[in-house]
C-alpha cells in the first residue's frame, strides 16, 4: 500500500527502537569480554558455563518458580470470576469495584509495594515468598480480568440458555459449556500471568525479606561489574522463555476468540 | 414487579460472582492504601510506630528541600516521558490502525507488546550499554567522526531517565490509542471527504476528536505509573537523577522510617492527582471559551492548551519556589486550590 508509505518507515524505526536493547543481549551474552562495551572481542559460551554452576542462581530460579506458578493460578481464578462478573451480570456499583480491582495497572507499583509492606508488618506476617505471591497476584489479576473478558465477552448467550434449557443448572453449565469454550483465554491468561511475574521486580524487591526471586538476584549482581556478562546470558535465556511463553498465549488466546465466535481485535489490554 | 425481581437476582448473582476478586482488591489494595494513609500521621519512635497523631510528617516533608527538588525532577521526568511516548506512539497505532491489513493488526500488535513483557531490568540495564561512555551511540559517532569526545549528557543524569522510559512505556501509549482509533467508523472519515475537507482537515476534526478517549487515557497510564518508577533512576539516574520512588525506598527499607515514607508516598500521589486536575480543569475551560468564541468544540487542541498549562503552572510552581525560599507548598496547594475552584464554577455553569 503507497499510501501509508511514510508510516510505514516510521513504524519500521519505531519497531527498532522498540527491540534495540533486546537486540543487543545476546551480542553480549556471547561476547567474550569482561566489560559490556564496544568494540566487541570475540565469542565465547563461558558466561552461560559460568551461569550453569551458579548455586544462589538456581535458588533464585527455584524460589520465581515457585511464585510465578502459584500467582499465575490464583490470579487467573480471580481473574474467571472477575470476568465472567463483569461481561455476563449487571449488578449496583460495578464500575467502582471493576475500578478498584483494575487499579494497580495504573498506580505505581510502588507505591502497591509499601502499602502491602506496611499491612503485613502491620498484621505481623513475615515476609517470605508468599507475601512476593500476595503482591504478584494483586499486580497480575488485571491484565488476567483483560485477556479473560476478551473471551467470556465474545461468548454467545444463546448457548448458555440452550444449556439451561436442556436441564443442566448455573453449576453444570458453567462447567460443561462455559469454562470449555473459554479455556484458551484461561490458558493465555496463566502463562502471561506467569510471565509477568517471572520478571516482578518491585514487589518482589519490598516483599521478600531474605528469599530472593530471579529479578532481585539480577538487580543484586548489577553492583558487581565482574558479573554483569553473567547476568547478560541470564537474561538471553529469560528473554528467549518469555517470547516463547508470550507466543503459547497469543496463540491460545486467538484460538479462544476464534472458538467462542468472535473476532480478534488484537492486543491484550 | 417480577421484572424487578429479575434484575435483583441478577444483581445478586453479579455481586456473588464478583466477590472473591473484590474481597482480594480490597484486603490487599483498598485496605493498605489506606493504612498508609493513616502510618502518614503518626509518628516514629524508636523501633516501634507510637500512635500518636501529628502533621510532622507533612511539615517535614513539604519543607524538606530534598523533596521539593526529588519531586520537581519526577513531575519534569514524567511529563517529559508522558509526552514523548505519546506523541511517538500516535503515528504508530495510527499506522496500525488505519495502514495494516485487519488480519495482520494482532500480529503488529503482539510485536509492540512483546518488548514491554521482556525483563524489564534488563532492558533498563543495557540503556547503560546504549547510552554509556564506550557505549553503542557513543562508540558510533565517535567511528563516524561526528564527535571526538564521547557524550557525558545522555547518561546518569534525568536525560537518561527520560529515554529509558520513554521505551518502557511504549506499548502503554500505543493500546489505548490503538483502540480508539479502531472503534471510529470509517464511513465518517469519507463524509469528511465527501463534504469537501482535505484529507489532513478530515484528520483533525474528525479523527483526533474521536481518538481523544485514548489519548487521554495513554496520558494517564503513562504519567501516573512512570512517577513513581524505581529501577530507571537507580540504576541510569545518577546522583543527579533521582526521583520519589528512591526518596520512598530510603526512607521505608534504610531509615525504617514508615510514617516519613507513607507520608512522602501519599505526598507524591497527592501531586500526580493536583497535575491531573489541573491538566482536566484547564482543558474544560479552554473547550468552553472556544465554543463561546469560535462555536463547535475542538478536543484536540483543548487537550494541547491542557499540556501546556499543566507544563506552565508546573513551571510557576518551580519558579515561585525559588523565589520565595521555602513556599513549594504554598505554591502548589494554591495552584491546586484555584484549579479545583475553577472546576466546580465550570461544573456550575454547566449545569445552567
Amino acid at each position: 500500500m503507497m499510501k501509508g508509505g511514510g508510516f510505514k518507515i516510521y513504524a519500521f524505526v519505531y519497531l527498532l527502537f522498540l527491540y534495540a536493547p533486546i537486540v543487543l543481549l545476546p551480542i553480549f551474552a556471547f561476547n567474550n569480554a569482561a566489560i559490556i562495551a564496544f568494540p566487541l572481542s570475540g565469542f565465547t559460551t563461558k558466561w552461560f558455563e559460568i551461569l550453569w554452576v551458579e548455586p544462589q542462581l538456581w535458588v533464585a530460579a527455584q524460589n520465581s518458580l515457585i511464585v510465578g506458578v502459584s500467582t499465575s493460578i490464583l490470579s487467573t481464578t480471580l481473574g474467571v470470576f472477575a470476568a465472567r462478573a463483569s461481561t455476563r451480570y449487571a449488578f449496583p456499583g460495578k464500575g467502582g469495584i471493576i475500578g478498584m480491582i483494575m487499579l494497580p495497572l495504573v498506580l505505581p507499583e510502588i507505591i502497591l509495594a509499601v502499602a502491602l509492606l506496611v499491612l503485613l508488618l502491620g498484621i505481623g506476617i513475615p515476609l517470605s515468598l508468599f507475601t512476593v505471591t500476595l503482591g504478584h497476584v494483586l499486580v497480575c489479576t488485571p491484565f488476567s480480568i483483560a485477556i479473560l473478558s476478551a473471551a467470556f465477552q465474545s461468548l454467545d448467550k444463546s448457548l448458555e440458555e440452550a444449556s439451561y434449557d436442556l436441564g443442566e443448572n448455573a453449576i453444570t453449565t458453567f462447567w460443561l459449556v462455559i469454562l470449555p469454550l473459554v479455556m484458551p483465554g484461561i490458558i493465555s491468561s496463566l502463562l502471561i500471568t506467569f510471565t509477568i511475574s517471572l520478571d516482578e521486580f518491585i514487589m518482589a524487591f519490598f516483599l521478600a525479606g531474605t528469599d530472593t526471586t530471579l529479578p532481585v538476584y539480577i538487580f543484586s549482581q548489577f553492583r558487581f561489574p565482574k558479573s554483569v556478562p553473567v547476568i547478560m546470558a541470564l537474561g538471553t535465556i529469560l528473554v528467549l522463555l518469555s517470547i516463547t511463553l508470550l507466543s503459547i498465549a497469543e496463540y491460545f488466546r486467538r484460538r479462544g476468540i476464534a472458538k467462542s465466535g468472535g473476532s480478534d481485535t488484537g492486543g491484550f489490554l | 414487579m417480577a421484572r424487578s425481581r429479575y434484575l435483583d437476582a441478577e444483581a445478586v448473582n453479579g455481586l456473588k460472582m464478583i466477590s472473591p476478586t473484590a474481597i482480594y482488591a480490597l484486603l490487599m489494595l483498598a485496605v493498605p492504601l489506606f493504612l498508609i494513609f493513616v502510618y502518614s500521621f503518626l509518628t516514629d519512635g524508636y523501633l516501634v510506630i507510637e500512635r500518636i497523631p501529628t502533621f510532622a510528617n507533612y511539615v517535614e516533608t513539604w519543607t524538606s528541600p530534598v523533596f521539593e527538588k526529588v519531586m520537581i525532577r519526577s513531575l519534569g521526568v514524567s511529563m517529559a516521558v508522558t509526552a514523548a511516548t505519546v506523541l511517538a506512539a500516535f503515528p504508530m497505532a495510527y499506522y496500525v490502525s488505519f495502514f495494516v491489513e485487519p488480519s495482520r493488526k494482532s500480529i503488529w500488535l503482539f510485536l509492540i507488546t512483546i518488548p514491554f513483557w521482556t525483563s524489564y531490568l534488563i532492558r533498563v540495564f543495557l540503556w547503560l550499554v546504549i547510552l554509556g561512555y564506550n557505549g553503542v551511540i557513543n562508540s558510533t559517532l565517535m567511528s563516524l567522526g561526528i564527535i571526538t569526545e564521547p557524550l557525558t549528557a545522555i547518561l546518569y543524569n534525568a536525560n537518561s531517565v527520560v529515554i529509558t522510559l520513554a521505551h518502557a512505556y511504549a506499548p502503554f501509549a500505543i493500546l489505548p490509542i490503538f483502540v480508539a482509533l479502531e472503534k471510529i467508523d470509517r464511513s465518517l472519515l469519507e463524509a469528511g471527504r465527501d463534504l469537501g475537507e482535505t484529507p489532513f482537515m478530515t484528520f483533525l476534526r474528525v479523527t483526533l476528536p474521536l481518538a481523544m478517549p485514548g489519548i487521554i487515557s495513554a496520558i494517564m497510564i503513562v504519567f501516573i505509573p512512570t512517577i513513581g518508577d524505581y529501577v530507571t533512576p537507580t540504576l541510569l539516574g545518577g546522583p543527579e537523577g533521582k526521583m520519589v520512588a528512591n526518596l520512598v525506598q530510603l526512607q521505608y527499607l534504610k531509615l525504617d522510617n514508615y510514617p516519613m515514607g507513607s507520608a512522602t508516598a501519599v505526598s507524591a500521589m497527592a501531586m500526580v492527582g493536583i497535575a491531573l486536575i489541573v491538566g482536566f480543569a484547564q482543558s474544560k475551560l479552554f473547550r468552553r471559551v472556544y465554543t463561546r468564541l469560535i462555536g463547535g468544540s475542538n478536543a484536540g487542541t483543548s487537550v494541547a492548551i491542557a499540556a501546556l498549562a499543566v507544563v506552565t503552572s508546573f513551571g510557576a510552581c518551580i519558579l515561585a519556589g525559588r523565589v520565595l525560599n521555602g513556599a513549594f507548598f504554598a505554591v502548589v496547594l494554591s495552584v491546586a486550590i484555584g484549579h479545583i475552584a475553577m472546576l466546580i464554577w465550570l461544573r456550575a455553569r454547566e449545569a445552567k
